[in-house]
């Protein structure tokens, strides 16, 4: 047996990936379906909090610094399994699905956040002040000039920071999610042989590689010459 | 001869940025119809006192009435004084993601809330008024400084306002560019539209201005008519300013 062929027969061993697409493709769905949950929850909660940053009322700010501060200092992991093995000691008990999406939903809120708000500081204040000056309120000022010039410059670093965060569910297979990476390492353990973890790889390359084009098309699509 | 009550009356107006007062005591009232300069050397409080006249800026202390209404009054909706007074700025502020018709339509549908066919129409008279008929679907980067001005100018006009606030809409445009919005106010001026102006354009005063204010240190120093504040000022400190510029 050549060198090579051992290399294929230990990597990419048709049998065993085979026997065990079925359980990398249910990983898959789990995968896909936890990112999705957290992109939704975290961009919606992190724009939330932006929004209400831009009140500029004191003690939320304080509050929403200190989290935001906390969740950024955190690894993700940490409070994954904070959530899943101490959480039922204060009455709840989450699901290990339940405490990943919440956990990576928590971090990317708080990342979200500062870029939302980052994007909204970037629009010059005369933006405010023209329209204010022509009757908008607040609200008005927010969602029809403010918003619309923030999110642009926001989605670079947005979309970056999504799929960092997303493709942290991996961290799942610490509390039994049967996700991509679960679903391999189960496989390698059965099979005693690390191919499923080539397919694991695929897996994660044929749903990440469709985002970072779709973050591309997206900035390139909502540029605009200065 | 009945004489109208002011459209903009200021009393006593106070403004302070922490320890440094900006604006110490200003008294003026606007006439209907009349275009009144405001001129003084930088930090002497004509921005100020202009973006106080919508309330940009909170005065400190003092009263302003804007036809009739009391606009420091808690219980004034500041929203529907600003939408009768029109503001330009320096730096246009023109919305960069919006077409020169969106940036008109804007507050006309979500303050006015006009329908869009209504809206469109009032665009399109405003922007021709100003000469940029054929530019309302341009995007204000693809407008030149003059261009832009005169879509901002469009912009507060749209919204028929009572009296229209200028600050200094000419500093940030190339000289060849100047004219044009120059053009716009004298033919705004000549539909007799009330106008405060805070600029250095000493040449469109002398001829346009029906008064003309000086300011210095926070104060109004001295005002009158063109000829008389830039022909034979009272005060040497209108005097060394008048100079500077006519020098210049």
């Amino acid at each position: 047996m050549s060198q090579w062929d051992r290399f294929a027969e230990t990597f990419f061993n048709g049998a065993v990936m085979a026997r065990y697409l079925p359980d990398i493709v249910a990983g898959f769905f789990v995968t896909v379906w936890l990112a999705v949950l957290v992109f939704l929850a975290g961009l919606a909660l992190g724009l939330a909090l932006a929004l209400v940053r831009s009140l500029r009322v004191r003690p939320l700010n304080a509050l929403i610094v200190l989290y935001v501060d906390l969740f950024r200092a955190l690894p993700p992991l940490v409070i994954i399994v904070l959530l899943y093995f101490a959480m039922p000691n204060a009455g709840w008990s989450p699901s290990g699905f339940v405490a990943t999406w919440l956990a990576l939903t928590l971090v990317l809120s708080a990342f979200a956040e500062e870029i939302f708000w980052a994007g909204i500081l970037a629009v010059p204040k005369g933006q405010w002040e023209a329209a204010r000056s022509t009757g908008l309120g607040f609200a008005a000022t927010l969602g029809w000039v403010v918003l619309p010039q923030a999110v642009r410059v926001t989605i670079p670093p947005l979309t970056n920071r999504t799929i960092a965060i997303t493709k942290g569910t991996a961290l799942g297979s610490v509390v039994a999610v049967s996700e991509i990476l679960a679903s391999a390492q189960t496989a390698v353990s059965f099979s005693f042989n690390p191919s499923p973890l080539m397919l694991g790889a695929a897996a994660y390359i044929v749903l990440f590689f469709p985002v970072v084009l779709f973050g591309r098309w997206v900035e390139t699509r909502f540029a605009w010459k200065r | 001869m009945t004489r109208e009550p002011p459209v903009l009356s200021i009393r006593g107006l106070r403004k302070s940025f922490g320890a440094v007062e900006v604006l110490r005591g200003i008294d003026l009232d606007v006439q209907p119809r009349e275009l009144v300069f405001v001129i003084g050397p930088s930090g002497s409080g004509k921005s100020t006192l202009l973006r106080c006249c919508n309330r940009l800026e909170e005065p400190s202390n003092g009263s302003i009435h804007f036809d009739g209404t009391d606009i420091l009054s808690p219980r004034t909706d500041i929203n529907a004084v600003r939408r009768r007074i029109g503001m330009v700025f320096q730096n246009f502020n023109l919305y960069p993601h919006m077409t020169a018709a969106g940036n008109v339509m804007l507050a006309l549908r979500q303050v006015l809330k006009k329908d869009r066919r209504e809206a469109e129409a009032i665009a399109g008279e405003a922007l021709a008024r100003v000469g940029l008929a054929d530019k309302r679907g341009a995007y204000p980067n693809e407008l030149s400084g003059g261009q832009q001005q005169r879509v901002a100018i469009a912009r507060a006009l749209a919204l028929e306002p009572k009296a229209v606030l200028f600050d200094e809409p000419t500093s940030a445009l190339d000289p060849e560019l100047v004219g044009s919005v120059l053009q716009v106010m004298r033919d705004l001026r000549q539909a007799g539209m009330t106008m405060v102006v805070v600029s250095h354009e000493m040449g469109f005063a002398r001829a346009a201005a029906d008064r003309v204010v000086f300011m210095d240190q926070g104060e109004i120093v001295e005002q009158g008519p063109p000829d008389t504040v830039f022909g034979a000022p009272r005060h040497a400190r209108t005097r060394a300013f008048v100079e500077q510029i006519v020098r210049h």
